[in-house]
């Protein structure tokens, strides 16, 4: 007899499964049921991307490539980043490509943890980052945020949370699931306090390409931040390629070259065909970026005001495709609001807890929908919110 | 993207919003946002709201055909006369001035293609000024004015955090 309880490692014990698993599950049983809880675009890749990978399994291009990607996709990011930030990485060992941002996240935590080093965290925000920390053997540090101070990350809570331990922050900007984001002024307040610190920043951009109040600004492009920061981009959110899992990240070659590493024995390279795809996306996907993006925005106006005319007190989201509204004046916990959303009117959204203690109060409302789609669900939460 | 082009592309795709939801999605007041439909709508830049319909899917027989017309222009009677002439008919649901091997296209529905072959050869064809008409039955509508026709709309995407 296996005891299996004995075989698991502590790290992957001490992880809890995501409570709010049941209830999604709950909700895939039930009749017409809308969904607003998707974190993906509806937008189907550009066909021209589409065609790119099928074109190189055509012409047999189904090999391993270099453990750091296509020397072409490569090239295509470094133009990207100087293009976009006015940065300058070498293709050759300071831009890796990786199986999803998700991937580039878990190799930089793991390459910079020791046990018991710190993490900050800024919540709410993506549910990967505490169980990775978790598991490299690293500490969470949660760093709440409000509605009230824009859901950023100020200077004061960043400074208030660094302990001699602290080894990496996180810096989730454009934010899921808030939409927040951080100016270059604001970033420049947090570099200043980490200019004399040996911490080091991974910031997940993965939502860069979808702002709708000025152009995204990289931590990397602040005064000094390039030599320690880790920036994750990919292509699921700009150009609409989830399914593809493709994502990269670029820093000083000092921090890649372990990262690589970790990438090289894990994973040895991203899949090839999603590469190829990665190429023509960079090439020709600007004009599709810019056409979902206003989608996005007109359906991001919409939601705002339908959820604030149904009396729901509504941050403006400037990111990513989320709202976050707070329930508080419903009196309800964000599960109990969620649930009940559920069984009266068939609507699910995503409690705002999964996404850290000081998500509780809110509700997780993706805009990734069709307008038709958001009009019905707005529809039936105006009718049980009447309800209530 | 000008705001008029804004209002325009977002009732492109969706007549059905209300003044209100619209201004919202544009950043308007909404008297604003009224008085420059209006305009528009006087103006004929907006020149009616309607449906997108699949008829197959319903009862009703129908059938559309392109037809592909030659003209000459005579004297006192230029393109645009002529076309005025064809698209009076009421069966007529679209004309357009072409450039290439032929002059207009004339887009027509009937019940049966017996009424389609009607309309082309006791109206259409003798005409004065046309020469010559090539008339193409439709078979098929896969996408019109960007809907798609039976899209498989189903949404396979997972709930994600």
């Amino acid at each position: 007899m296996v005891d299996y309880a004995n075989i698991l490692s502590e790290r992957v014990q001490s992880v809890k499964p995501s409570g709010i698993r049941k209830f999604f599950d709950l909700a895939s049983t039930m009749q017409d049921v809308i969904s607003l809880g998707v974190g993906e675009p509806d937008f189907e890749t550009p066909w021209q991307v589409r065609r790119a990978g099928i074109t190189s399994l055509e012409k047999g291009r189904t090999f391993y490539t270099s453990n750091w990607g296509l020397q072409q996709l490569r090239d295509e990011i470094a133009g990207l980043a100087l293009r976009r930030y006015d940065l300058f990485y070498d293709p050759q060992d300071e831009i890796l490509v990786t199986v999803g941002g998700s991937e580039a996240i878990d190799n930089a935590l793991r390459a910079f943890i020791s046990i018991g080093d710190e993490v900050l965290i800024p919540e709410p925000c993506f549910v990967c980052y505490e169980p990775l920390t978790t598991m490299a053997g690293g500490v969470p540090v949660a760093i709440p945020t409000v509605a009230e101070e824009g859901f950023k990350l100020t200077p004061e809570r960043l400074r208030a949370a660094i302990t001699p331990k602290t080894k990496v922050l996180i810096l989730p900007y454009p934010n899921n699931p808030t939409g927040a984001i951080m100016n270059r002024q604001e970033l420049e307040a947090i570099a200043d306090i980490l200019r004399d610190t040996n911490i080091v920043v991974i910031s997940d951009e993965i939502y860069c390409m979808l702002t709708y109040q000025g152009e995204h600004v990289s931590f990397a492009q602040i005064d000094g931040m390039q030599e320690r920061t880790i920036v994750i981009d990919g292509f699921s959110k700009s150009y609409a390629m989830t399914g593809w899992r493709l994502g990269w990240a670029m820093g000083p070659r000092e921090l890649m070259q372990p990262i690589c590493k970790i990438h090289q024995f894990g994973i040895m390279c991203a899949p090839t065909t999603a590469q190829f795809a990665g190429i023509e996306a960079i090439r020709t996907g600007d004009d599709d970026i810019i056409h979902m993006r206003s989608q996005y925005d007109i359906r991001r106006r919409f939601l705002v005001s339908e959820l604030r005319s149904m009396g729901l007190d509504c941050f403006e989201p400037h990111g990513a495709f989320y709202v976050f509204p707070s329930i508080r004046s419903t009196g309800l916990s964000s599960e109990e609001f969620c649930n009940r959303l559920l069984q009266e009117q068939h609507v699910a959204v995503i409690p705002g807890n999964a996404f850290g203690a000081s998500g509780e109060g809110h509700v997780r409302i993706s805009y990734s929908y069709s307008m038709q789609h958001l009009r019905e669900a707005c529809r039936r939460m105006r009718i049980f919110l009447e309800n209530l | 993207m000008h705001v008029k082009e804004k209002i325009l592309t977002i009732l492109e795709q969706d007549a059905r919003l209300t003044p209100a939801q619209l201004a919202d999605m544009v950043q308007m007041e909404l008297p604003e946002l009224e008085a420059l439909l209006r305009e528009m709508e006087k103006d004929g830049t907006i020149l009616g709201y309607k449906t997108l319909i699949d008829w197959d899917k319903t009862d009703r027989e129908q059938v559309t055909a392109l037809i592909e017309v030659k003209i000459t222009p005579q004297k006192g009677m230029g393109f645009d006369e002529i076309a005025r002439q064809i698209y009076s008919h009421h069966q007529v649901e679209s004309v357009y001035l072409m450039s290439g091997g032929f002059d207009l296209t004339v887009i027509i529905s009937g019940r049966t293609m017996r009424d389609v072959a009607r309309f082309v050869s006791e109206q259409l064809a003798p005409m004065e000024n046309v020469l010559s008409t090539g008339t193409h039955f439709i078979l098929k509508k896969y996408k019109e004015q960007g809907v798609t026709f039976n899209p498989d709309d189903s949404d396979d995407r997972e709930v994600m955090m």
